[in-house]
């Protein structure tokens, strides 16, 4: 696990949009993430793109990590993305979960900063996360 | 004095078996069962070595595969063509918004319409669903839980309408809603109500269709959001022991209903300790219905299990790699004597599995039933030092978390398995768990092959995967305001008012009104509302 807190002061926002439960790997991510050094605020359960995109301007969070297993990524992840533009904000949105390699491009071109497939190490998601907030 | 080998073979000579030879591929002829006389035989008391005396002599497992995606029909087309290639039950998946009681026109349907599962919003669409497929002779499983009464209903109702009386209808409803706040998350009212739900349906069930299962209790998905193997087989028996109660409140004497009660467990990739959970799960299941519950009936003691192989061992890189996982899990299910099994698919850590990769995972178990010879002899594994020790020590162990929860409830499993879920304290174990296994991968201590150990051709270009188009959503939509639009509006506004009064009447089974609600066209999303008015709603406390 990475020990280099590169963004100690960074806050994270992780988010379960829409129907799907699955909220494993999104405890596992926050956790990994608080312990590199990042605040980290989840959302719970059953989120709308709009309530998303509210909590990360209200809490100013510096990244939206949306963790999302259910096949609805392709839908929803873009309107996230929409959402907080429409806000006037400019925080970069994290995927991670079940994405085909497939959809990786079209998610790439609706903003959406990287997306962290099945199997990526704690060290890993460090790094990405690090890498989109030293870009942004 | 009769041994206890004298009474098995009484019991095994009375038993129906298949037609095949027993002997290895070198031709040495196998016995049944092995073990001392005075040892535990398969079918007795309490059941460790296997619910029956014959296990897979008289019948081999069913190999039940789980389909589900898009609009009825193209489920329904899935459905047929696991028929023609050997299965020989159906396990029906749905998707998102019809596991939380949505239909398909519901804004937060969004994007979730028929990706993960079929589409159900009315009685319309489970009659395409079973459209052609003789429900009188195939089993039918439902994996569906908050709205499960509701689902039921269509089902029971479209059986009808085809002509096969409901007292015909063989199957499971998964309907285990203590689970889904623990672990997989899909609830919309609160447990307490939730509970009155259940309580209706095995009621229900135990009066009007004595072939089917009325509930489902599942460890497989404590397991997938990363409890311990002795986390699922406790939290899961602590679940069982509440529905035992919640019906035995309900009046039902405990022979009633407890011969209906079926399991669901996880295979997971550590071999032995699936195994000894199994046969701890037996022994635990059967004492604790004869000492604390005073079932009478052997039935009602006896556990009786469909096991899935692990989704979460199934890895994104080297997909084909999951084959060999899967066929691994798939022998501990069987070795540890599982009544059906569904097996997993090499791509579905990255979607739906193909036609393809499903038929693939239905092969895994032919070999395992066909060609390994495994099945002619019952517990095969039974007095091996380490299984016999391990199955002791899972059962220890379980039983210290049932002395937890029982504590909470100040005696009663019921209550104890409640407070558990509002305090919190399943979600906080089954994290913690999670996170120790991520943190032991992490640090190179569990070696994941093509993860974190073994990665030459990760590389590769993933494999042609299925793809479900936006244009089922739309087909979906479609379907459901024609359905709108052609039924009589004044019928199924009286249906949903008489769902709202007998919802706020605790002592009326819903069944009765939620099968003439449907019978009217009242869709999913309009029923789960109309109770919803009554029972309120369940908000989880987000916590990390």
């Amino acid at each position: 696990m990475s020990d280099q807190i590169q963004h100690p002061s960074a806050r994270v926002l992780v988010a379960k949009v829409g129907l799907d439960g699955h909220d494993r790997g999104i405890k596992v991510v926050a956790r990994i993430l608080r312990d590199a050094g990042y605040e980290v605020i989840y959302t719970g359960l059953f989120q709308t793109p709009e309530m998303v995109a509210a909590s990360a301007v209200d809490e100013d969070v510096d990244l939206v990590g949306l963790s999302m297993l259910s096949g609805a990524h392709m839908t929803l992840a873009p309107l996230v993305v929409e959402q907080i533009r429409a806000r006037g904000a400019d925080i970069p949105v994290v995927v991670g979960g079940i994405v085909p390699d497939h959809d990786l491009a079209e998610l790439k071109a609706a903003g959406i900063a990287a997306v962290l497939t099945p199997g990526a190490t704690a060290e890993h998601i460090v790094a990405q996360i690090a890498a989109v907030l030293a870009e942004h | 004095m009769v041994t206890n080998r004298e009474r098995w073979e009484a019991e095994f000579g009375a038993s129906k078996l298949r037609d095949v030879g027993h002997t290895t591929m070198s031709g040495i002829p196998l016995e049944a069962v092995y073990g001392p006389d005075d040892g535990e035989f398969p079918g007795e008391y309490p059941y460790t070595r296997g619910p029956y005396s014959s296990m897979y002599r008289s019948k081999l497992w069913t190999m039940r595969m789980f389909a589900g995606f898009g609009t009825a029909d193209d489920t329904n087309w899935r459905f047929k063509e696991i028929i023609k290639s050997g299965g020989d039950g159906l396990s029906t998946a749905f998707d998102m918004p019809t596991l939380l009681g949505l239909d398909s026109d519901h804004p937060m349907s969004l994007g979730e319409v028929g990706r993960c599962g079929v589409a159900i919003d009315s009685l319309a669409d489970m009659e395409d669903l079973y459209a052609g497929i003789d429900l009188g002779e195939i089993t039918t499983s439902m994996t569906i839980n908050s709205p499960a009464a509701v689902v039921f209903a269509m089902f029971v109702a479209q059986a009808e309408k085809s002509g096969i009386h409901r007292s015909r209808l063989g199957g499971t409803l998964q309907n285990d809603i203590l689970k889904e706040y623990q672990a997989q998350k899909e609830f919309v009212f609160p447990p307490r109500p939730s509970m009155r739900l259940v309580r209706d349906t095995i009621s229900f069930t135990a009066a009007e269709m004595p072939r089917w299962h009325s509930i489902s209790i599942s460890g497989y998905h404590i397991r997938e959001a990363g409890s311990t193997a002795v986390e699922e087989l406790a939290f899961t028996l602590a679940n069982g022991f509440a529905y035992v109660e919640l019906a035995m409140q309900a009046g039902l004497p405990v022979d009633a209903f407890a011969p209906r009660l079926s399991f669901f467990f996880n295979a997971h990739i550590d071999f032995f300790e699936e195994i000894a959970k199994y046969r701890a799960a037996r022994r635990v299941w059967a004492r604790w219905m004869k000492d604390r519950y005073g079932a009478q009936l052997d039935r009602s003691m006896q556990l009786r299990f469909h096991t899935q192989t692990a989704g979460v061992s199934l890895t994104a890189q080297q997909p084909e790699v999951n084959i060999v996982r899967t066929a691994i899990e798939a022998l501990a299910g069987v070795l540890g004597g599982t009544q059906s099994l569904h097996t997993n698919s090499m791509d579905e850590a990255m979607a739906l599995p193909t036609e393809k990769s499903a038929r693939i995972a239905l092969r895994t178990q032919q070999v395992i039933a066909n060609e390994t010879n495994v099945a002619h002899v019952a517990d095969p594994l039974g007095g091996s030092y380490f299984v016999e020790a391990l199955t002791d020590e899972v059962e220890r162990q379980a039983e210290e978390l049932f002395a937890e929860i029982i504590e909470f409830g100040n005696g009663s499993m019921l209550d104890g398995v409640i407070k558990g879920i509002e305090d919190n304290w399943f979600q906080g174990r089954i994290a913690d768990s999670a996170y120790d296994l991520e943190r032991r991968f992490n640090h190179g201590e569990r070696i994941v092959v093509g993860v974190n150990g073994f990665t030459e051709g990760n590389d590769e270009e993933q494999m042609p995967l299925l793809r479900i188009t936006g244009e089922d959503e739309a087909r979906q939509r479609k379907r459901l305001a024609e359905v709108r639009a052609d039924r009589d509006d004044a019928k199924v506004q009286a249906a949903l008012a008489r769902v709202r009064a007998e919802a706020a009447d605790p002592e009326i089974n819903l069944m009765p009104a939620l099968i003439d609600a449907v019978n009217d066209y009242a869709t999913l999303g309009e029923l789960m509302a109309a109770m919803g008015d009554v029972f309120g709603r369940h908000v989880e406390v987000p916590t990390i």
